[in-house]
C-alpha cells in the first residue's frame, strides 16, 4: 500500500537531536504537532463512531427497562439476564430462521439470475443493449414508495403477503439489477482473449461463459453475494409491511416489536440488538475489502 | 461512448447493406444475437415481472382513487370486489396544487431537498477529512479505520435504536448536557430538533462509506505527482487543491451521485427513529409510506402517486447531473 501524505502546514519540528536545524523533513514524515492533531481528531471520530454501539451493549447489561434513564446504576447490577430472556422467551430464533431464509433466498436468486446477464452486457453488443443498461441503472434509483403499493396489491392477489417467497421476490427487484451491474464490472476486467481462445477451440458462447469465465469470476460473484446478503439483511420497509405473523418476522421487524406506543422493553431490545449486531459486524469486516472495490468499480464509462 | 461492436464477431454496425424491413431485421437480429438474448433472458424476465409490471400497475393505480376501503379484500369469509374508479390525473393535481398542497407535498419536498443537501455535504466533507487523515503514515491507522467503519458494519436498523435510547428524554445525551448546564432540547418531540436528530443520525451512518471510497481514491493517486508538485514548490494547500482534488474527481462524482440517491430514498432511519410521531420530520419517501400504510384508511392511490413523483424527480436530477458532468468532460464511474 503506497501512502502519500497531505501535510498540514505546521512548523517543522523534527524528532532529531538538535543541531540539524532547517533540515527539511523527508516525505511521509510529519511534524509532531501535526501528528498529534491528526491523532486527536481520529480519536474523537473513533469515539463518536463507537459510542452508540457501545452504549447499546452497556444498556443490554442492565436488568430493568428504565435503566437507560440512569445508566450509572447499571454498574452495580450488571447481569446477562436480558440475553437469557431474549434467547429463551422471545421469538429470537424464529426471527433468525426467517432472516436466513429470506436473505439466503434473495442472495441465491440474485447471483444465479444476474450472472449470465452480467456476462452478456460485458461481452456483447446487441440491439436493445443501451435500453437494458438504462433500465438496470434506473432500477437502482427506485424509492421504496414506487413499488411498495403495487407490490402489496399484486402479492395480495397472489396470496403471497406474509410469505417468505413474497419478500424474497420483492427484495429481488433491487438486488437482481444491481448484481448484474456489479458482475458486468467484474467481467470487464477479465481479458477478452480468453473468450476468443475458447471460441477458437470450438466452445459455444454459453460454453465459454460456463466453463472458462465463470470459474475466473468467482471473486466477482462473491462480491455480488455479499452485497445481496447485507442489503436483504438490513431491509426494513418491505419486511415491516409484508410480514404479518410474528414467527415470520425478520430481525429488522422483530426488533421493532419491543417498542410499542405504551411500553418499551428497552433492556430486551438492547440485548437483541447486540445479538444481531455482533455476527453482522463480523461478517461485514470479513468481506468489507471486496465490497468497497465492487461498489465503485462496476459499470460502464460514458 | 461505447462503440457498437459485437466483439465476438468484430463487425461494426455501420458497415451494412441498405436496411431490410422490420420483420427481416428482427429475424436477422435474433439469428445473429440469439445467444445474447438467451443470456439476458433471466434478468429481462425478472425485471419485466417484478419491476416493470408493478411499475405499470402502480401508474394505473395513481389514476384511480384506490384506498384500503375500495380495493378487493377478504374479510373473514366474504370476498369484497374492488370498487375504485378511474379519476385521471386528479391525484397528481391534488398533490401538487390542491388545497393544503403546501402542507402535504411542498413542505416535505423542501425539507427533503434540504435533508439531502445537508446530509450529502456532511457525508462528503467529514468522509474526505477522515480519509485524508487516514492516508498518512500514522501509528494505529488500521485500528482507526476498523473503528471508523463500525457505523457501516452494524446494520442501520440496529444502530438507530441505540440513537433512540441516547436521544430519549432523560437519555445519556441530555444527561450529559445537563451536567454541563447546557439547554436540553427534546430531540425526538420538537420539530426542529427532530430534523436535527435525523440529519445527525444519518450523517453518523453514512460517513464510513464515503470515507472508505475516498480513501481508495486517495491511494490510487500517483505518488510521483506529489513529489513533482513539491519539487515545483507547491505548499500543502496547493498540493491538495491541484493534485488531490482532481485525482479524486471520478470517485467523487460517483459517490456524490450515489449519496444523493441513497439519502433521498433513505427510509429506515426516519421510519425507525420517529415511527408515526413526527409528521414534519418525514421526508417524501417516508411520508408516502405513511399515506399508503401508516394510516387508516390506507390511501394507496396517493401513495403510489408520490412514488411516481419521487422517481421522476430522481431521474430528472440524474440526467441533469450526467449532462453537467459531460459538459465538464468528466466521467461517471457507474
Amino acid at each position: 500500500m503506497s501512502t502519500t501524505t497531505v501535510e498540514t502546514p505546521a512548523p517543522a519540528d523534527e524528532r532529531r537531536p538538535a543541531g540539524a536545524p532547517g533540515r527539511t523533513r523527508r516525505r511521509g514524515e510529519q511534524s509532531r504537532a501535526a501528528s498529534l492533531a491528526s491523532h486527536a481528531v481520529l480519536i474523537v471520530a473513533s469515539l463518536t463512531a463507537l459510542f452508540p454501539v457501545a452504549w447499546l451493549f452497556f444498556l443490554s447489561l442492565g436488568p430493568d427497562k428504565d435503566d437507560y434513564l440512569h445508566p450509572g446504576r447499571i454498574w452495580g447490577k450488571i447481569t446477562l439476564d436480558n440475553y437469557a430472556f431474549v434467547l429463551q422467551d422471545t421469538g429470537f430464533f424464529d426471527w433468525l430462521k426467517s432472516t436466513l431464509i429470506v436473505v439466503l433466498g434473495t442472495t441465491l436468486i440474485g447471483v444465479v439470475v444476474a450472472a449470465s446477464t452480467g456476462y452478456a452486457v460485458s461481452r456483447m453488443r446487441f440491439p436493445g443493449y443501451r435500453k437494458l443498461m438504462w433500465v438496470l441503472l434506473v432500477t437502482q434509483m427506485f424509492p421504496i414508495a414506487v413499488l411498495i403499493v403495487p407490490m402489496y396489491q399484486i402479492l395480495s392477489d397472489l396470496q403471497l403477503i406474509d410469505s417468505y417467497l413474497g419478500l424474497i421476490l420483492v427484495n429481488c427487484t433491487t438486488i437482481v439489477p444491481y448484481c448484474a451491474w456489479l458482475m458486468k464490472g467484474y467481467f470487464d476486467t477479465i481479458p477478452f482473449e480468453i473468450d476468443e481462445a475458447g471460441r477458437v477451440d470450438g466452445l459455444t458462447p454459453f460454453g465459454t461463459f460456463a466453463r472458462l469465465i465463470l470459474p475466473l469470476a468467482k471473486p466477482g460473484l462473491a462480491v455480488a453475494a455479499f452485497y445481496s446478503f447485507l442489503t436483504a439483511f438490513g431491509e426494513v420497509a418491505f419486511a415491516s409491511t409484508f410480514m404479518l405473523s410474528d414467527d415470520k418476522y425478520t430481525f429488522a421487524v422483530g426488533l421493532q416489536t419491543f417498542v410499542s406506543e405504551h411500553d418499551a422493553q428497552r433492556n430486551l431490545m438492547a440485548a437483541t440488538a447486540v445479538l444481531i449486531a455482533i455476527p453482522a459486524a463480523i461478517f461485514f469486516y470479513l468481506v468489507q475489502k471486496n465490497l468497497v472495490t465492487g461498489l465503485t468499480a462496476g459499470g460502464t464509462k460514458g | 461512448m461505447t462503440v457498437a461492436i459485437d466483439r465476438a464477431t468484430g463487425k461494426r454496425r455501420g458497415e451494412r447493406e441498405p436496411r431490410p424491413g422490420p420483420v427481416q431485421r428482427l429475424k436477422n437480429g435474433l439469428h445473429k444475437h440469439w445467444y445474447a438474448y438467451a443470456m439476458i433472458a433471466p434478468v429481462a424476465i425478472v425485471l419485466a415481472v417484478l419491476v416493470l409490471y408493478p411499475l405499470g400497475y402502480g401508474l394505473y393505480l395513481t389514476l384511480t382513487d384506490a384506498t384500503s376501503l375500495n380495493t378487493a379484500r377478504t374479510i373473514g369469509v366474504n370476498e369484497i370486489d374492488a370498487t375504485y374508479k378511474f379519476i385521471g390525473l386528479d391525484n397528481y393535481a391534488d398533490i401538487l396544487w390542491g388545497p393544503t398542497a403546501y402542507d402535504r407535498f411542498w413542505s416535505h419536498f423542501l425539507w427533503t431537498v434540504f435533508w439531502t443537501a445537508a446530509c450529502v455535504t456532511l457525508h462528503y466533507g467529514i468522509g474526505l477529512g477522515l480519509a485524508l487523515l487516514l492516508n498518512q503514515k500514522l501509528r494505529g491507522r488500521t485500528l482507526y479505520r476498523m473503528i471508523l467503519v463500525l457505523p457501516w458494519a452494524v446494520p442501520t436498523f440496529v444502530t438507530v435504536f441505540g440513537w433512540r435510547f441516547m436521544l430519549a428524554d432523560g437519555g445519556i445525551i441530555n444527561s450529559g448536557l445537563e451536567l454541563l448546564h447546557l439547554p436540553t432540547p427534546s430531540w425526538l418531540e420538537d420539530t426542529f430538533w427532530q430534523r436535527f436528530s435525523a440529519i445527525m443520525v444519518n450523517t453518523w451512518c453514512g460517513v464510513p462509506f464515503m470515507m472508505v471510497s475516498l480513501l481508495g481514491g486517495l491511494q490510487s493517486i500517483d505518488a510521483s505527482l506529489y513529489e513533482a508538485s513539491e519539487m515545483d514548490g507547491a505548499n500543502a494547500w496547493q498540493r491538495f487543491r491541484y493534485v488531490t482534488l482532481p485525482g479524486l474527481r471520478s470517485v467523487s462524482t460517483t459517490v456524490v451521485l450515489l449519496g444523493v440517491i441513497w439519502t433521498f430514498n433513505q427510509f429506515a432511519i426516519i421510519f425507525l427513529l420517529f415511527g408515526n410521531t413526527a409528521p414534519d420530520a418525514q421526508i417524501l419517501v417516508t411520508w408516502a409510506y405513511q399515506l399508503g400504510f401508516g394510516q387508516q384508511p390506507r390511501d394507496y392511490a396517493q401513495s403510489a402517486a408520490y412514488g411516481i413523483l419521487l422517481l421522476s424527480i430522481l431521474i430528472v436530477f440524474t440526467s441533469f447531473y450526467r449532462r453537467w458532468l459531460n459538459r465538464n468532460e468528466q466521467q461517471l464511474a457507474i
